[in-house]
């Protein structure tokens, strides 16, 4: 059986979210499987609601995760939960800025790198991948700062069910 | 774009036609900014290739088709709306066909992500007669981009290469091959029959395109550029782009004809497909241009019903079509939408002009938001450079009361655009209360990721040329009124001086100008020597 697990990462423009799934699907790429990224650009990125759908597995057809089959639903910005709750399917995982402690983070731009590690404890792709995607996805300075925030999203509470 | 020798690529459909453009061996790529159409270009460049924005799509296309005339690889892109400019050449370049290899990348926008229409483009290779491939994924876009060139050189005519956002913007694997063998060395063959389009000479090069594309349609029957997926029911169906991967998804069992070659058709190919199916569905986004032709043909296949028309297809909405579901369609929750950015001097000009009640003919680009609250100060948007003629037909026709309030906006790099000939009019025809119009110039094309333009003194890759200022072309054409103005929060100047120029009753033109604030780190690379911002600080008029 083909499986494909699917993604989708939301928030406001500038807060990462497009970052997020570069890292995620260049993770899935690097662990061998066939991966499908699909975003939206344009007027969005004036601040407005941004989210994008990764697809892995063996083989994947549509970019986009089609309606209320998303597996894990990663919002960056606790007001755009509901606009994409919708898309989760029932018994799929969501996780938000909840996940980690705000504190803990080395910078609040961190977040989007530390809740890709709470996703990151329950998706199959070894840490060091991880780590790699993260180390060429910035500027080197930033590595130690982001692999900080990965870890403690990844060892963190790393998970919300919806209605909770 | 990222390890161009890797052995597989995730890449952006758009990053994928470039890549295959640099492996290609494309001597020079020429566009204009559009979403989704914009990253190809920036892309080829970063690879190493030669690329540049034109003034527009139409200039682009005819720099192109010359790169080609003599002899070189050329690709030329745009967005849907920008193949509109681009008509023109169009139509002609697929008589005069090329001695090189020219490829148009047509990006069009179903949905209208970041768009005024959804037009579909296949139209215009059926119009013009020109061939056109439709890719599904990176892959194919790299793939095509080959192909096209192939066809191109081979048939010595331009290629349509039509993608749409789903394909630009969704990344997917791709596995680059070895560069295709450079083209012979450009060099000029007088050919004055093939490519001087006076009547007489025109009429032989029309036979001539229709022969060609008699000739492809033969060829296309074969092609490998269409495939069929066999399934194990009855059930065939008819795709071609990103309807494929949606139509596999949705419907894994069905045997699926997938039409990479969409210009002209290969009928019988598709002919016999329809005969051994038991009931055969053609799947396309927007137009029913597939469905048109099929049927045009005398084969009896299911389209889609009218609802689905609207909008890009998903997996969903291909399982309602295919199941003849016509029950509304639930929305989608509404997002938070974009807005000018909080410091953006944009927001200092639509206070004033909602506060002097103007009638506010818009244009395209970032200020474009102007329409949303709480400005609501614009009253009408339809394509680049609309805001002048628009304007002042309003001025034209609306009783004096009236015709005093109108004001044209628009950007600078949409002025640069098609604005020009706008402001000719405004000076050749001028209208008997005046006419105001504000250039909104933020230094750069904002809205779709801060490209270069003719007046920001810039090419695309950021280095120096020849800069265009506005004021001076303004002045040139004989605009009484010009002023230079920087919109600043706490100040009322630009205010005082749109009530003044609403007041004479004369030609006027506000340049409003003060850099993106989201590009002011990147000026200052780019301009290390000019100081901390070249806006001009003082109003000026004369």
């Amino acid at each position: 059986m083909n499986k494909v697990t699917n993604i989708v990462l939301a928030g406001l423009g500038g807060q990462g979210v497009l970052k997020g799934t570069d890292i995620l699907a260049d993770v899935a790429l690097r662990a061998g499987f066939d991966v499908k990224k699909s975003e939206i650009k344009g007027m969005s990125q004036r601040g407005g609601s941004v989210t994008g759908d990764v697809r892995f597995g063996e083989r994947v057809f549509s970019p986009m995760v089609p309606a209320g089959e998303t597996d894990f639903l990663l919002v960056l910005e606790p007001t755009q939960v509901a606009p994409n709750q919708h898309r989760l399917r029932p018994g799929g995982v969501l996780i938000t800025p909840a996940a980690v402690c705000p504190d803990a983070l080395p910078h609040k731009r961190t977040l989007n790198v530390a809740l890709l590690g709470a996703l990151s404890a329950q998706l199959p792709l070894p840490e060091e991948l991880w780590l790699a995607s993260l180390r060429a996805a910035f500027d080197e300075t930033f590595f130690e700062g982001n692999k900080k925030a990965f870890l403690i999203g990844r060892h963190g509470k790393h998970q919300e069910n919806p209605g909770e | 774009m990222k390890q161009p020798d890797a052995e597989r690529l995730l890449l952006s459909g758009d990053e994928a036609i470039a890549l295959g453009a640099w492996h290609c061996g494309v001597s020079l790529g020429a566009g204009y900014p559009g979403t989704p159409s914009t990253e190809i270009l920036e892309s080829f460049s970063e690879l190493g290739g030669r690329a540049q924005w034109s003034p527009n799509e139409k200039v682009a296309l005819e720099v192109t088709l010359g790169a080609a005339f003599g002899g070189a690889r050329a690709l030329a892109t745009m967005k849907h709306v920008g193949l509109n400019v681009a008509s023109d050449p169009l139509f002609t370049a697929a008589y005069t066909g090329v001695s090189g290899g020219l490829v148009i990348v047509s990006a069009d926008d179903p949905g209208m992500a970041s768009s005024q229409n959804e037009q579909d483009n296949r139209r215009y290779a059926q119009a013009s007669g020109i061939p056109m491939l439709e890719p599904a994924d990176s892959q194919e876009a790299y793939d095509f981009t080959f192909a096209a060139f192939e066809i191109s050189e081979r048939w010595k005519i331009p290629v349509l290469l039509r993608v749409t956002t789903r394909v630009c913007h969704s990344y997917t694997v791709v596995r680059p091959r070895e560069a295709k063998a450079a083209p012979p060395s450009p060099a000029f063959h007088r050919d004055i029959k093939g490519r001087v389009m006076i009547p007489a000479y025109a009429r032989l090069a029309h036979r001539k395109l229709r022969l060609k594309l008699a000739e492809m349609q033969e060829w296309n029957e074969t092609s490998p550029l269409n495939s069929v997926v066999q399934g194990a029911g009855g059930l065939g169906l008819i795709t071609s782009g990103i309807s494929f991967m949606h139509a596999r998804e949705a419907a894994p069992d069905a045997t699926i004809l997938k039409l990479g070659f969409t210009h002209p058709l290969p009928m019988r190919k598709i002919g016999q497909f329809v005969q051994g199916v038991r009931r055969c569905v053609v799947l396309e986004e927007g137009d029913p241009y597939l469905v048109e032709a099929l049927r045009g043909a005398g084969l009896e296949v299911e389209g889609k019903a009218e609802m689905y028309r609207f909008g890009e297809l998903d997996v969903a909405r291909v399982r309602r079509i295919l199941s003849h579901d016509l029950s509304p369609e639930a929305p989608s929750p509404a997002g938070k939408p974009p807005q000018l950015c909080e410091a953006c001097q944009y927001r200092i000009v639509f206070d004033s002009l909602r506060q002097q009640d103007c009638i506010v003919a818009g244009d395209i680009g970032c200020y474009t938001l102007g329409v949303l609250e709480p400005f609501e100060a614009i009253d009408s948007c339809v394509c680049m450079g609309a805001s002048l003629g628009v304007g002042l037909g309003l001025r034209h026709v609306l009783p004096p009361a009236q015709a005093r309030r109108v004001v044209s906006v628009i950007g600078d790099s949409t002025f640069v655009h098609s604005g020009i000939s706008g402001l000719v009019e405004m000076v050749y025809n001028p209208p008997v209360t005046g006419h105001v119009l504000i250039i909104l110039d933020n230094s750069t094309t904002a809205m779709t990721g801060h490209q270069e333009h003719p007046a920001t003194g810039r090419k695309l890759d950021h280095e120096p040329t020849h800069k265009l200022v506005l004021e001076e072309l303004v002045r040139a054409l004989g605009v009484p009124r010009v002023h230079v103005v920087e919109p600043r929060a706490g100040s009322d100047e630009f205010d005082r001086l749109l009530s003044e120029c609403l007041r004479s009753g004369q030609l006027a033109v506000i340049i409003a100008r003060r850099p993106c604030i989201l590009i002011a780190k990147q000026l200052k690379q780019y301009e290390p020597a000019r100081g901390e911002c070249p806006a001009v600080l003082s109003s000026q008029a004369q």
